[in-house]
């Protein structure tokens, strides 16, 4: 097969763009990056059908062999129109938020940066929450030891841990 | 095998519901089960000793060779034994243990069942991935029955550290694994260890099956799991320590050592570290004093022995090993479920707690002393005779002049010295008086729950007495190692080395219990260098670090740093893949057309600039630029039907794009961005050149011809000449059923985003409905009520008083265009309209029913309906809408997709396969022959949804937003939400009227509208 270098190059600045894009705060303009990546798609499976002849309509003087390929254009026509539901989507879901969250001025920018460090914070205190777990089971374990120094007179301190845990996991008869 | 483990099970699925029925007496209804596969299993005693072993196969994944298969060979029938044994002994125990009132007695129960289960089946598989499944089987089953308490922080760090420590391991043995299956060719065990694998391949592969086994075994330096472990139930404890689990390694080295001993890495890591095992479980466990822990560290020392022996290699260590294993499976079961005893009585493990118990439990004391004996190898038990064929196989093995033999008798010397160490410690902190404590004070625990540990301990003391009977099942598991077959297991074999090595063992043991408070002292002084459980929480504390901070990192960006992380894996990640591919295309053409590089040109810019400017609704018009600019790069090659549906649906979304975009602040505010710019450029410039190189290689690897060249044929047969058409309608009308579903789904979807209350019914329409004729008049009457309608679109009274009198005199073109303030009325589009509208109409009907011969179909059709619409729309405002379409989109929808799939499954009924045409051909004056057919009802379906969608987009993201709008307007409250307009619904509920906090900017109507 081979390629028309214009359209690769077409395609790979509509994706470049549209990726760009897609990386601001502004839902809008990450919508705007979707239609530039969706168009950018759109393109890139055109590419596929190689040399480009005529329209697959067949006729009295159009010859089998000389038209386009017509599979990639039968994905990219239910594609283009996919994309016009899924552009409304978005818009529907850019203006519910803007308009149920009160934005107001700050427009569609719902990411709030302070919000998201509170969020990621929250969840990384979740992740070492389970480090208390584990200094749980190495408190239990050193609580064994025997520590001759405060020697086996002693009422042992250590041992009221383990002595509630085994009260628990026992079975009491009255 | 399958059938028992199948009965597994099922067992372990009822046993919940059974629980909640039965209460603990579950517990030996449960515990039938594995003793009736120990029964089984005694029947196939003999034949597995006479050299037939049991064999089922079930073919599972037969391409790589995986089969369900099971091997019953002598060292896998002992180990099922115990597992059974044992299995139905610690469930039987549990009724005692655990009262009726006991949170998730059935789940444990269930679990316990299962647990057994999977043992069975891990020591009887021969498929080495069979294997592996039920070795994963047995983590998350012993995760969650060590975390059996889930309310307590140390039950669920120990299940953790359980299963972390122990997939760790599994997950190396299965590289291991693949390794050795591919080198050798089959993933039979008994093959694989039949006929070793030899060479790197085998030397790697063992090594990290061996990890697996260390991991599992709890050998040094994994061995910090298993102590915590004991945070589980005592009975767990005991099944865990003695039968399950922790023996898999074992076998697993037992299983292996007859073929891979002879490996170089063999020897290093079994002796090496089982030796450091059994000194580092033994020293430890002398110092601890909760007896849970003590036995713990135990059987980390008794594991280490145990590989050790197993692994070493000769016949006669292989003998002792099995022997060892037996005996203690026996012992180390005994003394936990007797820990469990004490612990219930005195509700206390602490032996600084525990005074003159054993008077006081003779019987339970007795049965401790009988076991306790057997792990320190006291004569007459099983133990006794285990280690003395151990230490007869070292000291044979050395006059051998074994390389490794010294290291592994010293070693086991030096373990089996702290083992009588820490067993006489065990003994005398659960049952002796202490001076100084009282006595401590006991509850009554019944007798039945000795049962368990008196039948294991007279099992000790019986075995030892019938080794003839036991001796032929652990010689048949041996003698697959080279060695001569004379020695036997024996009680007293007369004054050999191995007598008087027991002897020093007992003396050196009792020197250290005679002088314990020095010892005491030196273990207190030892710094904690080999002790590995710090090590594991430094590393799982440092990867819980890294991950917290990977994930603020991450987090804290937000969408965009979402969206910057998946553009840089793609980028890395097919970038790499892309570039290190050779099939590049064979040609690459400048360009197909002349004019291609000038509207390349203008789509570049335009794309360019609109991720450029700030301005919103430039964006949108140079986003939609671009969509032009492809609508002619269809047009000029070969694909009118792409460039008309393009043209369309870029009309649209620019629309659709400005109606929402109306209300927003007109200028996109600029913050901080999360990913800053120079970044967002560098990684978009990547992803675009990744998915050029992306796009020639996939170009460059097509090497099979294009399925087009059947498809004229195939659309002549559909009875169309529009080849795209009948690939959406016909060839591929699944796809295309598929697609319209999505746009049913996000149709109802953007309805239901905007409306509050009720997506159903139509577009308001004008409230005094008269003739048509009528309608267009002015009507003199209403003009009272127009202009209290109207109030609301205009600024002031005054010129709401203007408007309604201009409007309600003068004559309209649009039906609903007196309903709009003259400011936002344009007579020109107005009129425009009016001409066009039904035009439009009979156009996109037009190309609906030639789509199937000439560029158009349902698609297109639609669209352009949906235009019209659109136009309605813009120029006569919601009310237009209401009268243009007075339909209920929902409906059309519905009765789209309806239509789709009864062309779908109405061949169904008529004996044909689903989708399968049917065609009905007439000639018909203006549009010529046409041939309605099957695909052409789909096709309508396909219109019908099309046009449904624009519909309901226009209903949502136009008049409903228009409608909120003014409802605000009016109330006085910006962006006030209200359930409906009063006037036209007067009998909505005013308490779902919701105030919200003011916003700044509402621009002008007009800008939507112009």
């Amino acid at each position: 097969m081979s390629a028309s270098l214009t359209l690769v190059v077409v395609m790979s600045v509509l994706f470049g763009a549209g990726i760009a894009t897609m990386m601001e705060r502004s839902l809008t303009r990450v919508l705007i990056g979707f239609l530039l990546v969706g168009n950018g798609v759109n393109l890139l499976i055109y590419l596929m059908s190689g040399t480009p002849g005529l329209a697959p309509i067949l006729g009295e003087d159009v010859d089998g062999s000389e038209i386009s390929d017509p599979l990639p254009q039968a994905f990219i026509l239910t594609a283009i129109v996919i994309n016009l539901g899924i552009t409304a989507f978005l818009l529907a879901l850019l203006y519910r938020s803007w308009w149920l969250a009160q934005l107001g001025a700050r427009g569609d920018l719902v990411d709030d940066a302070a919000e998201h460090v509170e969020d990621a914070e929250e969840t990384a205190d979740l992740i070492r929450s389970s480090a208390a777990d584990d200094r749980a089971v190495q408190e239990l374990i050193d609580a064994s030891d025997e520590e001759p120094d405060a020697g086996g007179d002693a009422e042992p301190e250590a041992s009221e841990a383990s002595e509630a845990s085994a009260r628990r996991g026992g079975r009491r008869r009255p | 095998m399958i059938a028992s483990l199948a009965a597994f099970a099922g067992v372990a699925l009822v046993t919940p519901f059974l629980a909640r029925w039965l209460g603990r007496r579950v517990f030996p209804l449960i515990a039938l089960m594995p003793a009736a596969a120990f029964v089984l299993l005694l029947t196939w005693l003999p034949g597995v000793l006479a050299g037939n072993p049991v064999v089922e196969v079930v073919p599972w994944i037969p391409q790589l060779g995986v089969a369900i298969s099971f091997r019953i060979d002598a060292l896998a029938l002992l180990l099922a034994l115990i597992v059974t044994g044992i299995g139905a002994l610690v469930l039987l125990y549990c009724t005692q243990y655990f009262g009726d009132d006991e949170p998730g007695l059935g789940r444990f129960a269930a679990l316990l069942l299962a647990f057994a289960g999977v043992m069975l089946g891990l020591v009887t598989a021969d498929d080495v991935f069979l294997l592996f499944t039920f070795w994963e089987a047995t983590s998350v089953l012993s995760y969650l029955l060590i975390g059996h308490y889930t309310e307590r922080k140390e039950s669920r760090g120990a299940a953790l550290q359980a299963l972390t420590v122990t997939t760790f391991g599994g997950l190396t043995m299965l590289v291991g694994l693949v390794v050795l299956v591919v080198a050798g060719g089959t993933t039979s065990l008994s093959e694989l260890v039949a006929e070793p694998v030899g060479g790197t391949a085998g030397a790697v592969g063992i090594g990290l099956v061996l990890v697996g086994a260390i991991s599992k075994s709890a050998l040094v330096p994994f061995h910090f799991w298993l102590p915590a472990a004991m945070a589980a139930p005592t009975p767990v404890s005991a099944y865990l320590h003695a039968a399950a689990m922790v023996k898999a390694g074992v076998y697993l080295v037992a299983r292996l050592a007859p073929g891979y001993a002879d490996v170089s890495v063999w020897h290093p890591l079994v002796v090496v570290i089982g030796g450091v095992t059994m000194i580092v479980g033994g020293w430890r466990a002398l110092r601890q004093t909760d007896l849970k822990l003590l036995l713990a560290y135990g059987t980390v020392s008794q594991l280490g022995f145990l590989v050790l022996v197993t692994g070493f290699g000769t016949r006669d260590a292989a003998l002792a090993g099995v022997a060892l294993l037996l005996a203690h499976a026996l012992f180390k079961a005994t003394l936990f479920l007797v820990v469990g005893i004490v612990d219930h009585a005195t509700g206390t493990r602490d032996v600084r707690r525990l005074s003159a118990v054993g008077r006081r439990m003779p019987v339970i004391a007795t049965i401790a002393f009988i076991a306790a004996a057997s792990m320190a190898g006291v004569p007459p038990l099983i133990g006794f005779v285990a280690k003395e064929a151990v230490f007869t196989a070292f000291l044979d093995a050395t006059a051998a002049g074994e390389a490794w033999a010294w290291a592994a008798l010293v070693a086991a010397i030096l373990g089996s010295v702290l083992t009588v160490a820490y067993t006489a410690r065990f003994l005398w902190g659960a049952f002796f008086t202490k001076p100084g404590a009282g006595p401590t004070t006991l509850q009554p625990t019944g007798t039945l729950i000795g049962i368990a540990p008196g039948t294991l301990a007279v099992a000790s003391l019986a075995f030892a007495f019938a080794l003839p009977l036991v001796e032929p099942l652990l010689a048949a598991s041996a003698d697959e190692l080279p060695g001569s077959r004379e020695y036997h297991l024996a009680l007293w074999h007369g004054l050999e080395p191995a007598l008087a090595l027991s002897a020093l063992v007992f003396g050196l043991g009792a020197l250290l219990v005679w002088r314990r408070a020095p010892v005491a002292r030196l273990q207190a002084a030892m710094p904690h260098t080999i002790d590995s459980g710090r090590g594991y929480l430094a590393i799982v504390g440092a990867l819980d670090r890294l991950a917290a901070g990977l994930t603020t990192f991450i987090q804290a960006r937000g969408v965009p740093g979402y969206v910057a992380v998946i553009a840089t894996v793609f980028i890395t990640g097919l970038g790499v893949a892309a570039l290190r591919n050779s099939t590049w295309p064979d040609t690459v053409r400048p360009w197909d057309l002349p004019a291609q590089p000038i509207v390349a040109a203008l789509i570049a810019t335009a794309a360019i600039a609109a991720a450029i400017v700030r301005q919103r609704m430039t964006a949108v018009l140079l986003a939609g630029t671009t969509g032009y600019g492809l609508v002619l790069l269809f047009g000029m090659s070969g694909a009118p039907d792409l460039a008309l549906t393009q043209a369309l649906v870029e009309t649209l979304t620019v629309v659709v794009f400005v109606l929402v975009v109306r209300r927003l602040p007109r200028q996109v505010a600029v913050r901080r961005q999360a990913v800053r710019a120079p970044f967002r450029i560098a990684i978009g410039v990547l992803s675009g050149a990744v998915m050029a190189v992306i796009g020639l290689v996939a170009l460059g690897a097509r090497v099979q011809p294009t399925i087009a060249e059947g498809l004229p044929a195939l659309a002549v047969e559909a009875h169309g000449r529009n080849i795209v058409n009948v690939m959406l309608v016909d060839i591929r009308a699944w796809d295309t059923l598929g697609e319209i579903s999505v746009l049913v789904a996000v149709a109802t979807g953007v309805a239901s985003l905007i409306f509050i209350t009720g997506r159903t019914g139509v577009a308001p329409r004008l409230d005094a409905p008269s003739t048509r004729r009528e309608r267009f008049l002015p009507l003199p009457e209403q003009a009272d009520t127009m202009r209290g309608a109207r109030a609301s679109l205009a600024d002031t009274e005054h010129e709401a008083d203007a408007a309604g009198e201009a409007a309600a005199t003068r004559q309209t073109w649009l039906l609903a265009g007196r309903t709009i303030s003259p400011r936002n009325r344009s007579i020109l589009v107005e009129v425009l309209v009016r001409l066009l509208f039904h035009p439009a109409i009979v156009v996109s009907v037009f190309l609906l029913f030639v789509g199937h011969n000439a560029p158009g179909g349902g698609f297109a059709g639609g669209l352009v309906a949906g235009l019209a619409l659109v136009a309605r729309y813009l120029a006569g405002g919601r009310y237009e809408l209401g009268e243009a379409a007075p339909v209920d989109a929902g409906r059309l929808l519905g009765i789209g997709l309806l239509l789709a799939a009864g062309t779908a499954t109405l061949p169904l009924f008529l004996g044909r396969t689903v989708f399968q045409s049917s065609w009905l051909e007439a000639d018909v004056p203006v549009l010529g022959t046409i041939s309605i057919g099957t695909s052409t009802l789909f096709d309508i379906g396909v219109y019908l949804v099309v046009v449904g969608l624009v519909l309901d987009i226009l209903r949502s993201l136009g008049a409903e937003i228009d409608r909120q709008r003014e409802d605000a307007d009016e109330h006085g409250l910006p962006d006030a939400i209200a359930p409906a307009d009063d006037a036209l619904h007067p009998d909505t509920p005013h308490d779902e009227r919701r105030a919200v906090a003011s916003s700044g900017t509402a621009p002008a109507d007009g800008e939507a509208r112009a």
